[in-house]
């Protein structure tokens, strides 16, 4: 191995709040796979679609209709950046659920711009999942996936979909965007699940 | 088109390679050249790149690409590195890296956006801010004396970002077919009859070149500048065959 | 180049070199590639290429639809050509059927 000598990188920071391998950032980088979309919140809309082939939707002047919460959470993205403490509001995923009848055990997260992240079905569940769609009390930026982007914050930041336009439900597990390339399938950074196999 | 070969073959190219910090030039207050000895370099063709790896005491690793700035020229490797805020490999190169220290090199790489010395016709060169990198090794591996001529029009946000400023003016006084056409985004020196503003149409159209002049076209910078470069260029009726772009991000001048 | 940016950056298929080149032996950066989505080709250094982290993303100049996928996890590289029809590779001239006894493009 070539160390180069006095590089650091960024410093893993050592806090109790913070997975392995991630370190602090003040800001909030953008990632992308793609050209970032800008979707009216006119034309949004979000799909719930069951194993049946069911299909529930709200548009944004539903969405807004229901009941929303106020959340503090950090969050950790697998190119080990964290942010701590960030604010969000956002529909609880619960109450978007509520009455949809699944048999499912996994979700397929469907974005504007073809982006998708799998998940098993209860990690949205029992408070743990939101659609958000402010930001630090401003409407969400295009940047970070406005109008609303998937938000779950126990997991690895790709799992939280940016542009959130579909939920599919699934009997089995299939791989998402980057699950397809090598990313892990649950993603969770406190066992540092970044790569297929860790 | 005659092809070199490049000594050591494809593996050698593949592989990691140590290089030390032979030397270090400053060029703006935010760009650093460093001159890397690398054994048993290959050689690379003007416009092509290299993967610079640093690895830290504890095994973390950080890759990037950079421009090679100057031609072939035994081990010795040029790159010119741009100061990114909050970068932390640029910065780390810019700042830290002394001589004597090993970092890893991967290359060349890249066989698109290049000239190659022996290539006829004109050469229409336009850089946007530190694109200019990869433009330069061209300038600098044309022949003196060579038939083709050259053309570079640099964008720069005021005449102390402009990199190799003392060179550009040399190399467009000797009167060998080099010409250098300058344009100021931010601030220009006094008395500057262009002002400042964006790259417009007329600033590729100075000096009498013409699309009639058939010139292989490179355009090298931050996205947005490259777009607009290119589009200025099929405007202008330049066949899009003929332009060659590389774009690095949405940042510059 | 330098592809070390503070913000949300476009670069092109030239960036792809360095990790291609960890699995072909020939530059695939000057190879033809056809798009499955909308039938454009282009040159593998003239795509729109996102990243690079979580991974590159290299998209079609044309019709935006990916066309090459890239993560390098630390035990291996992932590629995805999906998206391509095909990919034409130059290769130095021989008789046919005969492959040459080296090449690839400087």
């Amino acid at each position: 191995m070539t160390v180069t000598r006095g590089f650091h990188g960024r410093r893993r920071d050592s806090d109790a709040r913070l997975p392995p391998g991630q370190h602090l950032t003040p800001d909030f980088p953008v990632l992308s796979a793609g050209p970032t979309p800008l979707v009216p919140r006119d034309d949004w809309e979000l799909i719930v679609a069951t194993e049946d082939g069911t299909r529930h939707g709200w548009t944004w002047a539903e969405l807004m209709a229901l009941p929303s919460e106020d959340v503090t959470v950090d969050i950790h993205c697998v190119t080990s950046w964290s942010k701590l403490d960030t604010d969000w509001r956002g529909v609880s995923l619960d109450t978007v659920l509520a009455d949809v009848d699944t048999a499912a055990d996994f979700a397929m997260v469907h974005s504007h711009g073809g982006y998708t992240t799998n998940l098993p079905l209860e990690d949205l569940l029992d408070g743990r999942a939101w659609i958000a769609y402010e930001y630090d009390g401003d409407e969400l930026a295009p940047e970070h996936g406005g109008p609303a982007r998937l938000l779950v914050p126990h997991l690895y930041l790709w799992k939280s979909a940016k542009w959130v336009r579909e939920i599919e439900l699934m009997l089995d597990d299939a791989p998402g965007f980057w699950e397809q390339l090598g990313y892990h399938d649950y993603g969770d950074p406190w066992r540092e699940q970044r790569y297929q196999g860790d | 088109m005659a092809r070199t070969a490049i000594p050591g073959g494809l593996s050698a190219r593949r592989a990691w390679r140590s290089a030390t910090l032979a030397d270090r030039r400053p060029e703006t207050a935010q760009a650093v050249t460093l001159v890397l000895d690398v054994p048993d370099w290959p050689g690379h063709v003007p416009g092509q790149h290299v993967d610079v790896r640093l690895t830290s005491e504890d095994g973390y690793r950080a890759t990037r690409s950079y421009s090679v700035a100057a031609p072939t020229d035994g081990d010795a490797l040029e790159l010119t590195v741009q100061r990114v805020p909050d970068g932390e490999v640029s910065t780390f190169l810019c700042d830290d890296l002394r001589r004597g220290d090993t970092v890893e090199v991967r290359g060349p790489l890249g066989g698109w956006f290049v000239w190659r010395p022996g290539q006829p016709g004109p050469v229409l060169l336009v850089a946007g801010g530190s694109g200019v990198v990869p433009l330069m090794s061209m300038l600098r591996a044309r022949p003196a004396g060579s038939a083709s001529p050259f053309r570079l029009v640099y964008s720069a946000r005021s005449p102390e970002d402009l990199l190799y400023r003392e060179e550009l003016a040399r190399r467009a006084a000797e009167n060998d077919g080099v010409e250098v056409g300058l344009v100021f985004t931010r601030s220009a020196p006094e008395g500057d009859r262009r002002g400042v503003g964006r790259l417009r149409p007329e600033d590729l159209t100075g000096h009498g070149w013409s699309v009639d002049d058939a010139p292989t076209c490179y355009v090298c910078g931050p996205t947005g500048f490259v777009e607009s470069a290119a589009a200025h260029l099929v405007a202008l009726g330049h066949p899009p065959e003929r332009i060659r772009t590389e774009r690095f991000g949405p940042s510059g001048p | 180049m330098n592809n070390e940016s503070a913000a949300d950056a476009a670069f092109d298929g030239n960036v792809m070199a360095g990790p291609l080149s960890e699995v072909f032996a020939v530059d695939i950066t000057t190879a033809q590639g056809r798009c499955r989505g909308c039938g454009t080709t282009s040159v593998i250094a003239t795509l729109r290429v996102y990243g690079p982290d979580p991974g590159l993303v290299g998209r079609c100049p044309g019709c935006d639809d990916v066309l090459v996928r890239i993560v390098r996890t630390p035990d291996a590289v992932w590629l995805d050509l999906a998206g391509l029809t095909s990919l034409r590779v130059a290769v130095p001239a021989g008789v046919a059927g005969v492959p040459a006894s080296s090449g690839g493009d400087a």
